[in-house]
């Protein structure tokens, strides 16, 4: 039933991602790419794959830091993680500069001290902004690939007397190969189609990425085909980039365990240090800028404007119905995946790579003709929302369900156990931890999504971060960072229910 | 049941379209519509007077809107486009979709201006906006050669960093390119937007941000700030000269006219100042609201024609791109 | 009375072959022996559903099941190890065999099997709570439960001691006495306690079963090499 259902939607969402691409190409226009499209790209895959590989570099000692210690406080670690991830990007690049910036702590405190100063500004600036968003991300994932090592092959690991170099080889660097290239993918993709970070931090045309091209083509020149062209320039690399990845990963396969209670026995010594000072780096790089961001919004957040409510219901409402339609999906097609449709996963990681200036584009070529975009605006934008945050809600459930269908098929198989019966009784309570999680980031990532709204737009039906956007273009900088914080909090709080379910509560 | 609440669901959006009532439809940018903008107390002044419904449909912000309106091509259902700028006004005036205005209101823009198409119904000086306690340089050279640092937006994605690249073509000439060369180490970074960078400059992240003359107004009336100025430079400051068009397609064509007419009557230049943060494009009586006069003035305005700006626009992008990619 | 009937059945994955073709009754207990790799484990999972046959049918009484998804057959398997789910209470898991979906069970038929395998009191515990023995019991009660007329035994005993596995081999043999039961194993002392007939699976071919007694007294050469008395 799951390979049907991955079918249908994977057919949809190829229609939906593809099908405006096609549309766009067929308006009137130029359509050639130029060398500067090639500069683009070149720049475009560069600042990507290096931001993959820092942020994976980073998030794999976090993440086993995580796994192996205990310590108070770490709940909560964990769930911040969530935290820069569904910033709105321009609110957590304000953050950034409130720390590395010119005006930030530590250029303060390189003045005085009297040493030279640090410029964010360049590449430099969009890796560390890049890392910023994806690290957590990436760490929350590898962490699950951790967790998902059953107590029993832990436990067969600490009777061999295993050391930390034979845990590494036959544990850790078996489960990293399993994890790692969906991380990796994941966090390159998402860069891939960066705009406004690499736009404001950049620090000029030479970090021009084919988004912006994109955006170029559509808004300055209004050549389309081009745009459309670029889309699908994007679309190829980030099918190689998946191509990569599936060849990269090797399943784990460390079979199922029984849910036993294991104590940990994590070395001592010195890599009891290094931990430490994994975890406190990794909390205040993250920390600071969120802070940052709390601190710039607090004056705001006391004077709202009344535009701000209307606007903030519009995007729970948003948030409740794309999750479930993001992760539903995603869960079928992973689950289809998992039992042999391999074409399941490209489709699942297409919208990745697709240009939402290009998908809003189409989406209004294919409606305009029929309907008035305003009429359309909150369908649209749900669905919009679901398709652009479905390969994150696959990449995290991808992984175990490959384990279940692994584990657990054969017993399912020869009891009958299918439909919604096997949703209820095996899917939800094995896979209820990246389920949560996927649900929550997704949720979050809808608040915070401006999108393809603003081509849908109404006069009074807007969202939150529409109303952010039109304060900060009307110089009320206070009241939009207020807004900012007042999203940041209601997309944390979605994300925090709803990963705190897929916790069922427990520490970990 | 559930059949009745559709049916009570589609009687509400058909039912503006049975009233007698008749809709014009405007389509603009979204600063304008906005609770903080000029829209709504138009909106109210424009529906006091026509009988009519009046409506925003916010595009984005200026580029946006241009864009949308190609994509709706003849197809088109508003009877209003307003917020384009002359910038950009070849192009939309390439797309046919437009008609003649027939007015003949006496602007007060610092330059002459006339042009069937379209109408200005605000305008303002580009400057590089600091804080008092900066002394700022009084021409682009002097900004070069010193170590001030600015945000400028994107010539690609802003009507603000086209507007400067248009600057430095009129002030400059053929020796635009050297003034984006020697410019280059001065430029923190370039921004997709205005918000990006005007918040930026507010962060400190700059000591000038490209944008109006008009910008320390917003400080100074809406909270009691004094401490920003622009820069006035002897080259001249260019000009963004906000303007309107009526549709061919529309349906509404007596209303669009009453519309444009509207928009330069005191009634809606009296609100652009204090929303719109712009000059109106003809005084209204009571003249500037209170705070304007301490702004400062550029002796001398620049501004390229609607179609000198288009042919200009190709190759200073170029040169500004290849000046700046270091 | 209703058979199990293997019609020139082919199973093939790259360079393995196994051909069988061979019938048995309903209420005969069958061992499956073997050298490692000869196929048993194959063959169980191909009449299971979970290994497609290159060709061939299988059928049970006249109507030919192959093509039938592995829980709408009628047999019930017991895998060497995975048999449970670690999230659900053994009564849940024992449920299962009622219906899949656990929303109409009957308690009282799942406490009555328990009792007969021996696991009074222990429905609210998880599997990890239980000993080997226990855990193949709750395997073995779900089995039960399903009441298919085929039983497929997959060396799901293995891990456990003599003792323990002999009192499992005679609570199977105690409990289904009406099905047909295949049961893997390599210990020729299970066959001939456990089982009428016995299946040698070897150079990919799978023998039709013979007497226990009679096999293990006359053993072919290749069981006989199995057997280590070449």
């Amino acid at each position: 039933m799951a390979r049907r259902a991955g079918a249908l939607i994977a057919a949809g969402l190829a229609f939906l991602t593809l099908g405006p691409v096609g549309i766009v190409m067929m308006q009137a226009g130029e359509g050639a790419l130029s060398s500067a499209d090639y500069a683009a790209l070149r720049f475009t895959v560069l600042q990507a794959a290096l931001s993959a590989l820092l942020s994976v570099a980073c998030a794999a000692p976090l993440a086993r830091a995580l796994a192996r210690r205990r310590f108070p406080g770490r709940g909560v670690l964990i769930a911040a993680l969530g935290a820069p991830f569904l910033l709105p990007v321009l609110v957590a690049v304000l953050g950034l500069l409130a720390i590395f910036g010119r005006a930030g702590v530590v250029n303060g405190a390189l003045r005085g001290l009297a040493l030279p100063e640090v410029s964010i500004f360049g590449l430099g600036g969009v890796l560390l902004a890049h890392v910023f968003l994806n690290m957590p991300l990436a760490t929350r994932m590898i962490l699950q690939g951790w967790q998902a090592i059953p107590a029993e092959r832990l436990r067969l690991a600490q009777s061999l007397g295993f050391r930390p170099a034979d845990h590494w080889r036959h544990i850790e660097r078996p489960m990293l190969r399993d994890v790692v290239p969906g991380a990796l993918l994941a966090v390159f993709a998402i860069c891939l189609s960066s705009f406004a970070v690499v736009l404001v931090l950049g620090g000029g045309p030479s970090a021009t990425t084919i988004e912006l091209a994109i955006y170029q083509a559509v808004r300055f020149e209004f050549d389309l085909p081009r745009a459309a062209m670029l889309a699908l320039l994007q679309v190829t690399v980030c099918g190689g980039a998946v191509a990569v990845a599936a060849w990269m990963t090797a399943p784990g396969g460390f079979g199922a365990g029984l849910d036993r209670a294991l104590e940990l026995h994590p070395p001592r010594g010195w890599r009891r240090l290094a931990d430490a000072g994994v975890i406190l780096l990794a909390a205040a790089f993250l920390a600071g800028p969120l802070v940052a961001v709390l601190l710039r919004g607090l004056p705001g957040l006391m004077a709202l404007p009344h535009a701000v409510w209307p606007a903030l219901m519009t995007s729970l409402l948003v948030a409740v119905l794309a999750a479930p339609l993001a992760v539903g999906s995603a869960l079928a097609l992973a689950l289809g995946r998992a039992q042999g449709t391999r074409w399941l996963e490209p489709a699942a990681m297409l919208p990745m790579a697709g240009s939402q200036l290009v998908l809003g584009t189409g989406l209004f070529l294919m409606i305009f003709p029929f309907a008035s975009p305003a009429a359309v605006a909150v369908p649209v934008t749900v669905l919009v929302t679901a398709i652009m945050a479905l390969p994150f809600a696959y990449r995290m459930l991808a992984p175990e369900a490959r384990a279940l269908v692994a584990d657990y098929g054969r017993l399912a198989g020869s009891l009958n156990l299918r439909g919604m019966a096997a949703l209820r009784l095996l899917v939800i309570p094995r896979l209820r931890r990246p389920l949560g999680f996927s649900l929550g980031l997704t949720a979050a990532l809808a608040v915070g999504d401006l999108g393809v709204i603003a081509l849908f737009a109404t006069e009074d039906g807007a969202t939150l971060p529409l109303v952010i956007s039109r304060l900060m273009g009307s110089y009320r900088m206070t009241q939009a960072a207020g807004a900012a914080l007042l999203l940041v909090i209601c997309a944390f709080g979605l994300f925090w229910i709803c990963d705190r379910w897929g916790r069922g509560g427990t520490e970990d | 049941m559930k059949s009745l609440k559709f049916a009570a669901g589609f009687l509400c959006i058909a039912a503006p379209a049975l009233a007698e009532t008749p809709v014009l439809d405007v389509l603009t940018y979204d600063s304008f519509v906005s609770e903080w903008g000029p829209g709504p107390a138009i909106e109210k002044a424009f529906e006091a007077e026509c009988g009519c419904d009046l409506r925003f449909t916010p595009a984005g912000d200026g580029a946006a809107l241009l864009a949308r309106l190609q994509l709706e091509g003849a197809k088109t259902t508003a009877d209003v486009v307003l917020g384009l700028d002359t910038n950009l006004t070849a192009a939309a005036r390439a797309t046919g979709l437009f008609a003649p205005h027939g007015q003949t209101p006496a602007l007060t823009l610092p330059v002459a201006f006339d042009d069937a198409e379209f109408l200005p119904y605000d305008w303002g000086w580009f400057a590089f906006v600091h804080n008092k306690s900066l002394t700022a340089p009084t021409d682009f050279k002097a900004l070069a050669a010193s170590d001030l640092k600015i945000v400028i937006q994107d010539p690609r994605s802003s009507t603000p960093g086209l507007g400067l690249l248009m600057w430095v073509k009129a002030a400059y000439g053929d020796d635009a390119a050297q003034i984006w060369t020697d410019l280059a180490d001065n430029i923190v970074t370039v921004t997709p937007g205005w918000s990006e960078a005007y918040g930026m400059f507010l962060e400190g992240e700059a000591d000038l941000v490209l944008s109006y003359t008009t910008s320390p107004a917003y400080h100074l009336i809406a909270e009691e700030d004094d401490s920003k100025t622009a820069a006035v430079f002897t080259e001249g400051n260019y000009m963004q000269v906000e303007v309107m068009g009526k549709l061919k397609s529309t349906d509404q064509n007596d209303l669009a006219d009453k519309f444009l007419a509207f928009m330069l009557s005191d009634a809606a230049q009296s609100v652009l100042p204090t929303t719109n943060w712009m000059y109106p494009a003809k005084t209204p009586a009571e003249g500037l609201p209170k705070g304007f006069e301490t702004l400062v003035q550029p002796s001398k305005s620049l501004l390229l024609s609607a179609d000198e700006a288009e042919a200009a626009r190709p190759a200073a992008l170029d040169e500004w791109r290849a000046a700046l990619a270091r | 009375m209703a058979e199990l009937r293997i019609e020139q059945l082919v199973l093939q994955q790259d360079d393995f072959r196994l051909t069988a073709d061979w019938s048995a009754p309903a209420g005969r207990r069958i061992a499956v022996i073997g050298p490692s790799g000869a196929g048993k484990s194959t063959l169980l999972n191909a009449l299971a559903g979970f290994f497609p046959a290159a060709s061939g049918r299988v059928l049970w009484d006249g109507q030919d099941i192959s093509r039938l998804a592995p829980g709408d057959r009628p047999l019930s398997m017991l895998f060497q190890d995975q048999n449970l789910f670690p999230h659900l209470t053994v009564a849940q898991n024992i449920g299962l065999g009622l219906d899949p979906s656990l929303r109409r069970v009957d308690a009282a038929r799942v406490e009555a099997v328990m009792a007969r395998v021996g696991l009074s009191g222990l429905g609210g515990r998880k599997p990890a709570q239980l000993s080997g023995g226990q855990q193949s019991r709750v395997a073995l009660a779900r089995a039960l439960l399903r009441s298919r007329p085929i039983l497929l035994l997959d060396e799901p005993f293995a891990a456990l001691g003599p003792a323990l596995k002999a009192e499992m081999l005679a609570l199977v043999a105690e409990t289904t006495a009406d099905a047909l039961v295949l049961m893997v194993t390599h210990d020729p002392g299970d066959a001939r306690q456990f089982a009428d007939e016995t299946v040698l699976v070897a150079e990919g071919l799978v023998h039709p079963p013979r007497d226990t007694a009679a096999l293990f007294a006359d053993p072919p050469p290749a069981l006989a090499a199995y057997l280590g008395r070449a």
